[in-house]
C-alpha cells in the first residue's frame, strides 16, 4: 500500500510503501516510524479512539487514526488551523484557550436525584474526546482565529443543558463575543465527529436559550436600515 | 504560599491538584500530554461506592481485603471505601454525568469478585467522562499546566534527602527545564505498557515516574503484581470492560460452552481463561443474549471497538478474547499521607502503592482509589510545603540532565531499540505473565541485564531537536527496562502464589515467608529486594 504524508520539512509529500493490509492508520504509521523511518512524528494514546490524540486529515477530511482504516493512495496531513509543531503533531493550546474563554465547566450544581431521561440529555456532548476534529473542519477560523469554536462551545451547551447546573448565565454571556453567533451553521463539524456530537446543533440550541435570555443575534443588525421602532437614546 | 508540583495529569494528578488548590497551594501540573489524552480517559467499568441500604461499607471492605491476598492494609482499605460514598458525591457535584438508575439515584452495577452492584458508571465512558470533568473544574479553578513535558528526573537535595522539584525534556523545543517547588506528587501512572501489543494500556504507561522516584531514591513496593484483564479483544488487546460480564455477559471456550465464574476477581477469571485457551484453543465474551438495545445503551465503546478492531459486532457475534496486561498494583511505596521515602516526594493513584489493591485489584476500585487518595494527597502536601518550603538551592540535576540528552542523541544506533522494545514485551507476556515459574523468570532477567548494557549501542536515530517522539520513544524503553529488572527480580524472589503472582512451580501461598511487601530500592546502584510486613 502506498500512503502519502505531509511533513514538515518539506512541501511534497513524502511517500512510503508497505506491505500491510486491512489494519488502522495508525497501526501503519507504527510500522513506518519503527522500520521505515523514525523521524515520523505524530501524536497517538489509546489506540482505540478515546484519549483524542491522533486526528489528522486524510484526503482532506478529519479521521482518528486508530479508527481509519487506510486505502492505496491516501494522503495524510495535519489537522488545521492550529500550528503545526512538526509533520502531524500541532500545538494542543486551543483546548485549553477556548474552554477557558467559554467557561466550559460546571460553575454549581445541586445534589438531588435526577431521572434517567433527564441525564440522557447530556449524554451525547459528554461523549466529547478533544480531538479538535472539528475545530480543524470548520472554516470560520480561516476568518476568525479567536472564535470559540465546535468543541468548546459543545461543552458550554453540556453544562448548561445539565439538569443539576443551578444557573448558566455566566456561560451564556461568555459565549456572545467570538462564539455562537460567529457560527455559520454549515455543518462541517458535525460528519467529522468520531463521537456523533453535532456541535452546530448544540450552537443552535444555545443560540435559542440566549434568545429567551434577552441576548440578539449581533449579526442581524443592519445598521438601522430596518428599524421597527427600537428606542433610539 | 507554598507551591506544589504535580507530575502527570491523568485522574490522580487532577484530583490532587484541584485538593492542594483548595487548600491553598499554588499549584503546576506538568504532563507529557494534554491531560485529557491520559490513561485515565479509557477505564470503563466504573466507581466503587456503597450509595444504598441494599449493601454496606463494610461488605466493600471485606471484599477488596479478600481479593488483595493478604496484602491489603486493612485500615487504608477502610480509608478508600469509608469515603467512597463522599467521592463519588463529590464527582456528581463537579458535573460527572453518571448514569442513573429508575429512582434517579446514581446507577450502580455489579463487577467482578464484588459481593453486591457497587460500581457507579457514566454509561462505558466512567474514566472518560470523570476525567473531563476534573479537567474542566481544573479550568475554573485556574491551574496552570505545562503539557509535552517529558519527566526526566526528580530533583533531590542529598543533604536533606527532600524533594526540590523535577526535570522535564520540553518535547516541543527539545530544551531541557526544571520546575521547583516545595513539595512534588508524582502521579504519572503505571508500567503495563511493557508488555506491548499484550497490553490493554495506553502507549504512554511506560512508568516514567515510577522508575524516576527510583533514582531519586524512593522504594518502590509489590512491582511483581501486573494484573491481567480477561477480556480484551484478541487480536488488538483492547479493553473490553468488565461491566459485560456484569451485565450477564458469559465466557465460551473453543466448544462454546461456559467454563467459569465470570464474575469472580480478575486474576482468578484470566487464569481460567488462559488454562482454556491451551485446552480448547479459543475463549469469547458472549452478549449476544443481553440484546441490542441494552448494548446500545450500556456498552455503547464495547460495540464500535469490537466492530472496528476485530471485524465483529457483539450484537451478532462471539468476541474472541484474550487477558491483557491491564493495571499495576505495586508502585511507589507510600506512607499514610502518600508520602514516599523520600521527603516531599509524595505518590498517588496506578504509580503509587497505597497497599489498597494488594495481590489483586478489583474493578472499580482504581478510579475510587484515585479521588480518594488524589483528595488525601492534596491536602497533605499543601501541608507540607507550608510548614517545609523547599531552598532554591543549587543542585546539579538540571545540568546533568541537559548533559544526558545530549549524550543520548549521540548513541551509537548499532542496535534498533524498537526491536528490544517488541522482544521485551514478548519475554515479559510469555514469562512474567499470568503464568510464571523460575527458569523462564531468570532468563528474561539475563536478557533485560543484557539490554541495559546495550542501551549505549541504541538511541534515537532521529537527530531532530524539535518534537523528537524518537528520542521520547527511546527514554521511554529506558524506564521501561529500568522497571522490567525490579519487576522480575520480585517475581523470582516471591517463590509462591498469591493473585496476580501465579509460580507454577510454587503454586500455593506461603504466608509465613511471604505474607509481607515486596519493597525494592537502590544502594549505590544495586537493586536491593526484601519482604517486609
Amino acid at each position: 500500500m502506498e500512503i502519502k504524508i505531509k511533513r514538515s520539512h518539506c512541501e511534497e509529500l513524502q511517500e512510503y510503501n508497505v506491505d500491510l493490509e486491512n489494519v488502522t492508520l495508525l497501526t501503519l504509521l507504527n510500522h513506518i516510524k519503527t522500520k521505515i523511518d523514525p523521524t515520523l512524528t505524530y501524536s497517538h494514546g489509546c489506540r482505540s479512539g478515546i484519549c483524542g490524540s491522533c486526528a489528522v486529515r486524510v484526503n482532506g477530511r478529519e479521521q482518528l487514526m486508530c479508527e481509519y482504516k487506510p486505502s492505496d493512495g491516501d494522503t495524510v496531513e495535519p489537522i488545521r488551523y492550529a500550528t503545526v509543531i512538526r509533520d502531524l503533531v500541532v500545538d494542543s493550546s486551543r483546548v485549553e484557550k477556548f474552554n477557558r474563554t467559554g467557561l466550559a465547566w460546571s460553575e454549581t450544581s445541586r445534589e438531588e436525584n435526577i431521572s434517567e431521561e433527564e441525564m440522557e440529555r447530556i449524554q451525547t456532548q459528554s461523549d466529547c474526546i478533544l480531538c479538535t476534529s472539528c475545530a480543524s473542519a470548520c472554516p470560520v477560523y480561516a476568518v476568525n482565529p479567536y472564535f470559540i469554536g465546535p468543541f468548546a462551545l459543545t461543552r458550554v451547551w453540556r453544562y448548561v443543558n445539565d439538569p443539576r447546573e443551578i444557573s448558566s448565565d455566566a456561560k451564556i454571556a461568555a459565549v456572545q463575543t467570538n462564539g455562537i453567533w460567529d457560527c455559520t451553521l454549515c455543518g462541517e463539524c458535525v460528519p467529522v465527529c468520531p463521537q456523533n456530537i453535532a456541535p452546530a446543533q448544540d450552537i443552535r440550541m444555545l443560540r435559542s436559550k440566549s434568545g429567551m435570555m434577552g441576548y440578539n443575534d449581533p449579526t442581524m443588525n443592519f445598521g438601522g436600515g430596518l428599524d421597527f421602532g427600537a428606542p433610539i437614546f | 504560599m507554598a507551591k506544589v508540583l504535580i507530575i502527570g495529569s491523568g485522574g490522580a494528578g487532577l484530583v490532587s491538584a484541584l485538593s492542594a488548590h483548595e487548600a491553598g497551594a499554588e499549584v503546576i501540573v506538568v504532563s507529557k500530554t494534554l491531560p485529557t489524552r491520559s490513561q485515565t480517559s479509557m477505564a470503563q467499568g466504573g466507581m466503587n461506592a456503597v450509595l444504598g441500604d441494599d449493601d454496606s461499607i463494610k461488605a466493600h471492605i471485606a471484599d477488596t481485603f479478600a481479593s488483595s491476598v493478604g496484602l491489603g492494609d486493612e485500615a487504608r482499605i477502610a480509608f478508600m471505601c469509608e469515603n467512597a460514598p463522599d467521592a463519588v458525591r463529590w464527582c456528581n457535584t463537579m458535573g460527572l454525568p453518571f448514569s442513573r438508575d429508575a429512582s434517579g439515584e446514581i446507577a450502580r452495577r455489579r463487577l467482578g469478585g464484588a459481593s453486591a452492584a457497587r460500581a457507579c458508571y457514566a454509561q462505558d465512558y466512567t474514566g472518560l467522562k470523570l476525567l473531563h470533568t476534573l479537567y474542566d473544574q481544573c479550568l475554573k479553578a485556574g491551574i496552570v499546566f505545562k503539557n509535552e513535558r517529558f519527566l526526566l528526573n526528580i530533583i533531590v537535595d542529598e543533604e536533606s534527602n527532600g524533594a526540590l522539584g523535577a526535570t522535564f525534556l520540553n518535547i516541543a523545543t527539545g530544551e531541557v527545564e526544571e520546575v521547583r517547588a516545595d513539595a512534588v506528587i508524582v502521579a504519572t501512572g503505571g508500567y503495563a505498557a511493557l508488555y506491548g501489543k499484550y497490553s490493554t494500556n495506553a502507549v504512554g504507561s511506560s512508568g516514567d515516574g515510577i522508575a524516576a522516584a527510583m533514582r531519586a531514591g524512593a522504594r518502590l513496593a509489590d512491582l511483581e503484581f501486573v494484573q491481567f484483564h480477561p477480556t480484551a479483544l484478541k487480536n488488538s488487546s483492547i479493553l473490553i470492560s468488565e461491566s459485560a460480564r456484569g451485565a450477564g455477559g458469559h465466557l465460551l471456550n473453543g466448544n462454546k460452552e461456559r467454563f467459569t465464574n465470570e464474575l469472580a476477581p480478575r486474576d482468578v477469571v484470566a487464569r481460567a481463561i488462559h488454562d482454556e485457551i491451551a485446552s480448547s484453543g479459543a475463549v469469547y465474551l458472549d452478549i449476544r443474549h443481553l440484546g441490542e438495545e441494552f448494548i446500545n445503551h450500556e456498552l455503547p465503546q464495547e460495540r464500535k471497538l469490537a466492530q472496528i478492531y476485530e471485524g465483529i459486532d457483539p450484537v451478532h457475534e462471539l468476541i474472541p478474547i484474550n487477558p491483557s496486561a491491564h493495571y499495576s498494583m505495586g508502585g511507589i511505596e507510600v506512607d499514610e499521607m502518600c508520602m514516599s521515602s523520600v521527603k516531599g516526594l509524595f505518590a498517588v493513584g496506578e504509580c503509587a502503592n497505597h497497599k489498597t489493591h494488594g495481590a489483586n485489584r478489583l474493578g472499580g476500585n482504581s478510579l475510587l482509589e484515585l479521588v480518594v487518595f488524589g483528595r488525601h494527597c492534596g491536602k497533605n502536601v499543601t501541608g507540607y510545603a507550608n510548614k517545609n518550603s523547599a531552598p532554591l538551592i543549587e543542585n546539579s540535576q538540571l545540568v546533568k540532565d541537559s548533559d544526558f540528552i545530549r549524550e543520548v542523541m549521540v548513541f551509537t544506533n548499532e542496535i534498533d531499540f524498537y526491536q528490544k522494545q517488541e522482544i521485551l514485551a514478548n519475554v515479559f507476556y510469555n514469562n512474567v505473565g499470568l503464568v510464571r515459574e523460575d527458569m523462564g523468570l531468570k532468563a528474561v532477567l539475563e536478557e533485560i541485564q543484557q539490554m541495559q548494557k546495550e542501551l549505549p549501542l541504541m538511541g534515537p536515530r532521529d537527530k531532530s531537536k524539535i518534537c523528537n517522539t524518537n528520542l521520547v520513544e527511546f527514554i521511554e524503553f529506558g524506564n521501561k527496562i529500568e522497571l522490567a529488572e525490579i519487576i522480575v527480580t520480585c517475581a523470582i524472589s516471591r517463590v509462591e502464589s498469591r493473585g496476580a503472582h501465579y509460580r507454577i512451580d510454587a503454586p500455593t501461598r506461603n504466608d509465613q515467608t511471604f505474607g509481607a511487601h515486596t519493597i525494592t530500592w537502590r544502594e549505590d546502584g544495586v537493586l536491593c529486594t526484601d519482604f517486609i510486613v
